[in-house]
């Protein structure tokens, strides 16, 4: 087991799967010589060559739509999409195309393929590099949308989401990648879509985040055990299919839960996590459910004052779990 | 790349099909499948106006540029990404009148989608017909990316994509040719022009005469094909087929054609051509035509048009029955396949 970054691990899942299995490759903007503009790919198209680590035309929904045509015949494609904000000219591709094909013909054709896509902020990437796109998309019936937040989790949903039948959107936190560093198990490490994980055992609160949330979570769990309040960690991993078990059982645990995710508030994922409890464990509760999220905004500005006044962070986090821990 | 756009003439003569290599055989089945076609389709539109089924969306018209360009492909082996008209190009590809009629009623044994996508969705996983839906052009991309496919496997299959001229105003037309161009995949574009998108005609389209003139901004040559010659149909898609099959890169045949139906069982044409222009097209039919050429050729005798007819028509009763009997999807189906694991479970 050897400590790595997220996007070391993201790199090694890919190299690692497209050396297993021949039919496995990556196409997208800037994923060739330049080894992507994050270096996720750095590396690869020197040792898989230019039939598997495509340069593409600056065009997204030609990404995708290439994809699909080459997960129809036999092909196990990873479309990258440069950045999550620049995803909206392939939203015709992946909404109507790839999550209906598998339902629109009876499970005659299912597309095993992988788009991933660099999300979130506090990067100081602005309006249209900060985006979080994850509700979007998991109200598309026919994708699979995972958000990993740790090397081991990055490495393991991504070999799990290339190997899976259906479309997956992979988001990769920008914040995360070199900030996040985490043992990851040697071997084919996989870890399951569908899955949360309980990052640390509490029993006063649940906070349940994923993504560079995970992190901040982490840390005002640290800060509250020393102030004696023990609060439980749950990370989606995966926001769809999500995991109502593990959900559940956190809220039935603690009785009390906060939900954080940078994301627009309205109609957010805290919005179906809160849902999910109200209809499961109403009775468990000791407390309303909260939410801590990134404000209805169309984005991010630029500046870091209004950056850091969209952005929760681990400050802001506590205030609310204190809120909570005191109801 | 040196492009251009020529014009095919049709050649006369009465051993045309043979000089393209083609039996006497080979080039009736090209025409049974023609008559077939137009024979689902018209039982469609009737059953349709009987208020026995909702929706009909048609292939009338366009059967030479369809079979005509599909006869240059393998089927099973090539692959096609049709658009909703191409009932030619499918039932080339190996479906058969009995799937088309379970499409047309939406039943559960519909093998393109389980009674789901309304008619004209064609979709076969197995006959290598790749499923589309009702958003225009997406098919495009797709077709580049199973080309793709094949070229990293580096296997010979060519695929063909079908579309309409409005179809050529979309993106992903634009960024598909462009794709294909710059990796010299073997694929074929059928653009079949029929003049109109729904009522929208070609000069509100497009400022240009021909489609195919595109071709040259993406480096592969683009032609122009009279789409009612099914022969020169043949002949162009089998000199395109070959470039793709050897390497050469994709090409771009524009098919001039007509639709003879409305847009669909919703629309009304009248209200944006006028009958007599509908009329002038009728008389350059695409089947009436080919038979003309296989009489003159000694090719088509009574007694085969006979035999032809009445297999036609056979195979058409035969599927309208069994269809309108077929069992409707349950409620319980709903849910299903939305993902493919569901079938593993």
């Amino acid at each position: 087991m050897a400590v790595k970054t997220v996007i070391e691990a993201i790199r090694e899942g890919m190299d690692e799967e497209m050396a297993r299995d021949p039919s496995v490759f990556l196409i997208g903007e800037d994923v060739g010589n330049r080894g992507g503009v994050f270096l996720a790919s750095d590396g690869l198209f020197k040792k898989y060559g230019e039939l598997r680590v495509i340069d593409s035309p600056l065009a997204e929904s030609c990404i995708v739509g290439v994809a699909i045509g080459a997960a129809v015949n036999g092909m196990r494609p990873i479309a990258e999409i440069q950045f999550a904000d620049f995803i909206a000219p392939a939203m015709n591709q992946i909404v109507e195309e790839a999550a209906r094909f598998c339902y629109r013909t009876a499970g005659d054709f299912n597309l095993p393929m992988v788009i991933r896509a660099p999300w979130g902020g506090g990067v100081h990437g602005a309006l249209y590099h900060s985006q979080s796109i994850e509700a979007t998309f998991a109200h598309i019936p026919g994708l699979k949308v995972v958000a990993p937040g740790t090397p081991a989790d990055a490495k393991g949903l991504l070999k799990a989401a290339i190997r899976d039948p259906d479309p997956v959107l992979y988001l990769e936190h920008k914040r995360t990648y070199r900030l996040v560093k985490g043992e990851v198990p040697d071997g084919d490490w996989v870890v399951p879509i569908g899955k949360a994980d309980v990052k640390r055992e509490g029993k006063d609160l649940s906070l349940i985040a994923y993504g560079l949330m995970l992190t901040y979570c982490l840390e005002v769990a640290t800060k509250l055990a020393a102030t004696g309040i023990s609060a439980e960690v749950l990370d989606l991993r995966t926001i769809k299919p999500i995991d109502q078990a593990a959900i559940v059982a956190t809220a039935r645990k603690t009785g009390k839960v906060l939900v954080v995710h940078e994301d627009n508030r309205f109609a957010g994922i805290a919005a179906e996590v809160m849902a999910i409890i109200m209809e499961n464990a109403f009775d468990a509760l000791d407390a309303p459910v909260m939410r801590l999220t990134g404000p209805d905004v169309p984005a991010m500005p630029f500046n870091h004052v209004l950056e850091e006044a969209f952005m929760p962070n681990v400050e802001k986090i506590l205030v609310k779990a204190k809120e909570l821990a005191a109801y | 790349m040196a492009t251009k756009t020529q014009e095919i003439e049709a050649k006369g003569g009465q051993s045309r099909h043979r000089g393209l290599g083609l039996s006497d055989d080979q080039a009736l089945r090209i025409y049974e499948v023609m008559r077939l076609a137009r024979a689902i389709d018209e039982r469609m539109w009737l059953i349709n106006r009987q208020g026995r089924a909702p929706f009909v969306i048609s292939c009338q018209g366009q059967e030479g540029a369809q079979v005509g360009t599909a006869a240059a492909l393998r089927p099973g082996y090539d692959w096609v990404a049709p658009y909703y008209r191409d009932a030619g190009v499918i039932l080339w590809f190996g479906m058969t009148a009995r799937d088309q009629m379970l499409s047309f009623f939406a039943r559960r044994e519909d093998p393109n989608s389980g009674g789901r996508q309304m008619p004209g969705h064609f979709g076969s996983r197995r006959l290598h017909i790749v499923t589309g839906g009702s958003p225009v052009a997406t098919q495009l991309p797709h077709a580049a990316g199973v080309a793709l496919a094949s070229k990293q496997r580096k296997e010979d299959a060519v695929t063909a994509v079908y579309f309409g001229e409005g179809s050529a105003s979309q993106g992903d037309t634009h960024e598909a040719m462009n794709f294909a161009g710059i990796h010299k995949l073997a694929l074929v574009f059928v653009c079949e022009n029929n003049g109109y998108a729904i009522s929208v005609p070609q000069s509100q389209q497009m400022a240009i005469q021909n489609v195919a003139d595109r071709a040259a901004g993406y480096g592969f040559p683009g032609v122009v094909v009279d789409g009612n010659d099914v022969l020169a149909c043949y002949e162009v898609s089998r000199q395109a087929v070959e470039r793709a099959r050897h390497g050469e890169g994709p090409t771009l045949i524009e098919a001039k054609t007509y639709r003879f139906t409305a847009h669909s069982s919703d629309d009304d044409d009248k209200r944006y051509r006028r009958a007599e222009e509908v009329a002038i097209w009728r008389q350059k039919d695409p089947i009436q035509r080919y038979a003309k050429y296989l009489r003159d050729a000694g090719t088509l005798t009574d007694p085969l048009e006979a035999e032809i007819t009445d297999r036609v028509n056979q195979q058409v009763d035969e599927a309208t029955e069994y269809a309108e009997q077929a069992p409707d999807p349950t409620p319980d189906d709903l849910t299903k396949f939305v993902y493919k694991e569901e079938l593993q479970a």
